[in-house]
């Protein structure tokens, strides 16, 4: 199925916002979630790479909730309930793999969904899309030869990465849900996702989880605005001292 | 391959030649094991900070106020960990691998900056840490640019450059903080009043008790004393604080007409010397921390390694 691609004219105002805010908030949370490693990486190399990645990430946040309204308003004053991230970028870092298989498994979604944005000339997100592309195709190969290394390394990497795989998988099923304010062909995007990602699981000598995509109550949920319990914590710590001082600029 | 005394003292004359003749001493060429070992220490020593010093600032990227603020942030952390591969890669060049340098540092048989001993307890501190622990350091290594060992001096000229805009940027922290809200000016102020006596040790103990100091300005690897170094750093601090609208905790600082420099109160150098041995406030805390990343990222290198060694012998066997 080929979803209708409606001029921009034709989508109203609020679905806009929708979108950006979903866009946005998958990128800031995320760029969040791997500024945490600073610090504490395995590597100094990775010390740098996932800093790089983050950095990307809290790039396109940027521009994506300045769409919407003052950015640094939108991520620190907004309650959870108001955050539109799917679940899969707030999850915890885990160790290494944990953080790998996340960053595989939304790498590979945010580059295909890009791709379809910047090809479409009536998407209001198509110039920011075709920027931000080119910065997520190093963040999936970052992803991709990661998950080949722990893999096909030592015995115990190759059950680390496994773990990982097989314990973010059941947060993969959002990333297909409908989001109001953007036309994309979620079937191409599924279908070329589970394409990838089970071509570099298979290369790396690993299996691809066979567990359902979505658990039963959350489909969608944190396009919804349902989060999981960790986020609330995350949001305390990064907005605690914007709200300590209401009103001031920084 | 062993030289005989007399071979020793032609490849001397021509290190030493070198050395007055301001040129560079590079990796390849011969140089005295006393050289090699004094900048393996300092480079190793400067290294090991960059990577320590990530931890009190990285506290606080997380709760950044506000997005550009974190953005910059990261990249300096970034910066940090980039300018600790450069100057690994230096000491590599003089046969001292990142390995053996990063294990004497978890031993604790290496140092880095006691500085970086001292916590991150406002985010006033990040601009802090910028203006006063940036710009001491940028003192301290803008000579070494000049230093006499090639790599060391290349990658210094990199490295200061980016500190030089951590500089500026923790400036434009205080001065945003300094003008703001009256709490945030009283941020501001006291993370200046925190770290202004740390910055001032950066420098290292005064000339006349400076172990290693007189043999390293021979070498031209240390081209200034540690106190004309710390003189300098005063003098231009003390117009930014009145700029910036923030005291500096000194009530002995003011300008001695005669000198032409601003003259400052007496240095703890008991704090200076509790902290070196292991008394800080965050001694403890920052090798632990780094150790267990080391510990917990054992199996992520290890991975790596057996990736890299499979792969290259498939590689070998198709060629074959």
């Amino acid at each position: 199925m080929t979803a209708s691609v409606p001029t921009p004219a034709t989508v109203p105002a609020q679905a806009h916002a929708t979108a950006a805010l979903s866009l946005g908030d998958d990128a800031l949370v995320l760029s969040h979630r791997l500024g945490e490693w600073a610090g504490h990486a395995p590597v100094l190399e990775e010390e740098v790479a996932l800093a790089n990645i983050a950095l990307d990430l809290l790039g396109q946040a940027r521009v994506l909730l300045s769409l919407v309204g003052d950015e640094d308003e939108l991520a620190y004053l907004r309650e959870e309930r108001a955050f539109r991230n799917v679940q899969l970028v707030e999850q915890p870092n885990g160790d290494f793999a944990h953080t790998i298989a996340r960053q595989l498994y939304f790498s590979v979604y945010q580059q295909l969904l890009y791709e379809q944005l910047a090809a479409d000339a009536g998407s209001p997100f198509a110039p920011i899309a075709a920027k931000a592309v080119k910065e997520v195709a190093y963040h999936r190969d970052h992803a991709e030869h990661w998950t080949l290394r722990l893999g096909d390394g030592t015995p115990e990497s190759h059950s680390r990465m496994q773990r990982a795989l097989d314990a973010l998988w059941r947060f993969t099923g959002e990333l297909f849900e409908p989001v109001e304010g953007l036309s994309v062909d979620r079937d191409a995007l599924r279908d070329g996702w589970l394409t990838t990602v089970t071509d570099a699981i298979r290369r790396a000598t690993l299996t691809l989880p066979d567990g359902p995509q979505i658990g039963a109550w959350t489909a969608g949920a944190g396009r919804q605005g349902i989060h999981t319990e960790p986020f609330g914590r995350m949001l305390a710590e990064m907005q605690h001292l914007h709200r300590s001082h209401p009103g001031a600029t920084w | 391959m062993t030289t005989t005394a007399p071979e020793t003292g032609a490849l001397e004359a021509v290190f030493e030649a070198a050395v007055a003749a301001d040129e560079r001493i590079e990796p390849r060429d011969w140089m005295p094991d006393a050289y090699r070992a004094t900048l393996v220490r300092q480079i190793a020593q400067h290294a090991h900070s960059e990577i320590i010093g990530m931890q009190p600032e990285a506290n606080w990227i997380t709760r950044a106020p506000s997005l550009r603020r974190k953005a910059i942030l990261m990249a300096k952390v970034q910066d940090e960990a980039g300018h600790g591969l450069y100057l690994y890669s230096a000491a590599e060049t003089l046969g001292t691998g990142r390995d053996e340098l990063l294990d004497k540092l978890h031993a604790g048989r290496q140092r880095y900056s006691s500085i970086f001993n001292y916590p991150t307890l406002t985010w006033a501190d990040v601009g802090a840490i910028g203006w006063l622990v940036d710009g001491a350091a940028i003192t301290n290594q803008v000579p070494l640019c000049r230093c006499s060992y090639g790599p060391y001096a290349r990658a210094m000229v990199r490295i200061c450059k980016e500190e030089s805009f951590h500089q500026r940027q923790g400036y434009e922290l205080l001065l945003a903080l300094s003008r703001g809200t009256e709490a945030q000016h009283a941020m501001a102020q006291d993370a200046v009043n925190r770290w202004w006596w740390p910055s001032l040790m950066m420098f290292g103990p005064p000339d006349d008790e400076s172990a290693h100091s007189s043999q390293s300005m021979a070498w031209k690897i240390k081209r200034h004393s540690n106190d004309e170094l710390r003189q300098r750093f005063v003098d231009i601090c003390v117009p930014q604080a009145e700029s910036l609208g923030l005291t500096l905790p000194d009530p002995d600082l003011r300008w001695n007409e005669e000198r032409g420099h601003h003259d400052f109160g007496a240095i703890d150098w008991d704090e200076f010397h509790e902290v070196l041995r292991g008394n800080g406030p965050c001694n403890e805390q920052r090798i632990t921390q780094r150790r267990r990343a080391h510990e917990e990222g054992a199996w992520v290198r290890e991975a790596a390694a057996a990736y890299a060694t499979k792969h290259a012998a498939e590689h070998g066997e198709a060629t074959a």
